[in-house]
């Protein structure tokens, strides 16, 4: 499903720099990672959405090159097949839960808004607890409202690949336990990947693979 | 684009002040000139239309603009009084029919415009309720007039002072509104219209009071020579002229030293007008005649000279102002950085950013335009009271 080679990644200023020599993930494989902070765990998930591009290497998701695309492409490419739950969620608050959630329809012509989709919404929100928040602004949910509206968000196009950015990181037991549920079904529903960060070593054991970032640093494979 | 349209009419209706101060900005630059043109426009048609329609005016030397402001829509500005003589002198020529005008006093701010008969017939006046002006104290009014002040056949209507502190000045006049006259889109709908002795008598000049031969209270009476009495300040003056005291009002002097402030002059052809025009050329002659339509067209030119000024400054304006709002979407963007990221950040493409961006524009003129359709629509539904009232009152 992923396969990253000979990958070399800077930022133009500042000294951190990400080296991968060869990682793969297969399909339908649930993998943690985990790692320090500012080992570059988001950096490589936006080199692997195509938000960035490598200075050097490949990136492939299923048979895309995704590094080598154009940027109308890799933007394309990431609006369908990728469901991206953000460290900051990244709602907008001038739409409400329900137009945030269904945001990614709105923008692009590769999926389509319909009845079916709505009710898919609807029930995603009911899964995560907060159906009775769909009406709300953005700005007036909690932290962890937040974080579930833009789990339903990175869900409801029924993405290939997961990338989660610490996408329990702000929740309570419960809710940690019940998004990593839904997630995880979504996996297995929809034949999808899931490559997840996070610091929380109690969800460790529930995925197939955990990779320790720190490995990555050395240019090795993991 | 529909749901392009959706996410901006979201992000314009959450952030409503910044919403609502664009659209004001662009709606003031749009509508000003436009309300600008029609009101001028308008202004045009009525001055010229009226100007058109009057064909020689005589009054006393001086400003001719405030003459014909005065004679044809009753401005303010009354100018230096004639005598009923000027009217004369046009009637004993042959050559015109003389149509005096005393347009000096106002009743509740609408001007009373003394005049004769003449006058409605020449200006097409019809009275649309009641009757016309028959008996001393009558007066018909403009159908304006008639609806702000609440007037109707059978009412009456007090002449203002002409100076409140004036104690010595002339008294007010309760008059009797016998008509209402029909629209006729002109001054004439603000009008309270007199018969001349009328207003000669709210002046003063012809008065009613008790018959000093019978009075019965010594002190009215100053000095007795015979059969002339002279009355004492204490003489009391009617103020409303009814059927019992109607007989006792009367004039001093003679008539044609009374005062007018113009003579509206109709020619019976156009080589009587040339030959009246002739008559008021000498450098003795007290009186100018003047023909309105060229005072007029000179006013207008200024008027218009003046617009081309006011052109070009909300021209200027207009500029500032559109480049300080591409400076407010612009800034606007640079704020909403982070927003347009999290749009990227989806897989947006370039050109839908560009799309939203684009409907917020679309939305905020729309909604301008609109404002600004309506706005015009009311200036335009009101553009002759208002240019009466912004111009010529």
């Amino acid at each position: 499903m992923i396969h990253i080679s000979q990958l070399k990644f800077h930022y133009p200023s500042g000294d951190f720099q990400l080296a991968i020599s060869d990682f793969s993930i297969v399909k339908g494989e649930r993998v943690a990672v985990i790692g320090p902070s500012g080992s570059g765990k988001t950096t490589l998930l936006n080199l692997i959405a195509g938000i960035i591009t490598p200075v050097q290497g490949t990136v492939n998701v299923d048979t895309i090159e995704v590094s080598g695309l154009n940027d109308t492409r890799r933007r394309d490419f990431r609006i369908t097949s990728i469901g991206f739950v953000f460290q900051e969620f990244e709602l907008l608050d001038y739409l409400n839960v329900m137009d945030n959630i269904l945001h990614p329809f709105r923008i692009t012509g590769a999926l389509a808004l319909n009845r079916e989709v709505r009710a898919r919404s609807e029930k995603l929100a009911e899964e995560m607890g907060i159906r009775d928040k769909l009406k709300r602004f953005a700005n007036d949910l909690s932290h962890g409202e937040k974080q579930r509206a833009a789990i339903c968000r990175a869900l409801l196009p029924h993405p290939r690949l997961i990338l989660a950015d610490e996408a329990t990181g702000n929740l309570d037991p419960v809710n940690k336990t019940r998004i990593l549920d839904l997630l995880f079904r979504s996996v297995e529903e929809h034949d999808a990947t899931l490559l997840a960060v996070t610091h929380d070593h109690e969800l460790l054991k529930r995925f197939d693979r955990v990779v320790d970032f720190q490995n990555f640093q050395a240019g090795e494979s993991p | 684009m529909i749901d392009s349209l959706y996410i901006a009419w979201k992000y314009l209706s959450f952030n409503k002040v910044k919403t609502a101060t664009l659209i004001g900005c662009i709606l003031l630059i749009a509508f000003l000139p436009i309300a600008l043109e029609l009101l001028l426009n308008e202004s045009e048609e009525q001055l010229l239309s009226r100007a058109v329609s009057t064909p020689l005016v005589v009054g006393a030397k001086g400003s001719s603009l405030d003459l014909v402001m005065n004679t044809l829509y009753y401005g303010e500005e009354v100018p230096e009084l004639i005598t009923m003589e000027a009217a004369q002198q046009v009637a004993m020529s042959g050559l015109a029919l003389p149509i005096p005008m005393y347009v000096r006093f106002r009743a509740r701010g609408h001007p009373i415009v003394g005049t004769t008969l003449d006058y409605l017939d020449f200006r097409g006046l019809q009275v649309s309720k009641g009757q016309s002006l028959a008996l001393l104290g009558d007066c018909i009014v403009g159908a304006a007039a008639a609806e702000a002040l609440q007037l109707k056949p059978g009412d009456s209507l007090v002449s203002s002072p002409e100076n409140l502190f004036d104690l010595a000045g002339v008294y007010p006049l309760k008059m009797k509104v016998v008509g209402i006259l029909g629209k006729s889109h002109t001054s004439d709908d603000l009008a309270v219209f007199v018969d001349l002795k009328t207003a000669w008598i709210i002046q003063g000049l012809l008065h009613g009071h008790e018959d000093l031969s019978k009075a019965k209270d010594p002190q009215v009476i100053l000095k007795q020579e015979e059969k002339n009495i002279v009355g004492s300040a204490k003489v009391y003056e009617y103020t409303e002229i009814t059927e019992d005291n109607i007989e006792s009002f009367h004039f001093h002097g003679d008539p044609g030293i009374y005062p007018i402030t113009a003579v509206m002059v109709v020619p019976r052809d156009d080589k009587s007008e040339t030959i009246l025009r002739g008559r008021y050329l000498s450098k003795e002659e007290s009186h100018q005649i003047v023909k309105p339509e060229e005072v007029i067209d000179t006013l207008l030119q200024n008027i218009f000279r003046i617009k081309n000024v006011l052109d070009a400054v909300i021209s200027v304006v207009g500029l500032a102002t559109v480049l300080a709002l591409l400076l407010v979407f612009a800034l606007s963007l640079r704020l909403r950085q982070r927003e347009m990221q999290t749009i990227f950040r989806l897989g947006c493409r370039r050109m839908t950013i560009a799309r939203l961006v684009a409907a917020e524009i679309l939305i905020i003129v729309l909604f301008s335009a609109i404002l600004c359709m309506g706005l015009v629509l009311v200036v335009n539904h009101y553009a002759s009271d208002l240019v009466r009232m912004l111009f010529i009152r």
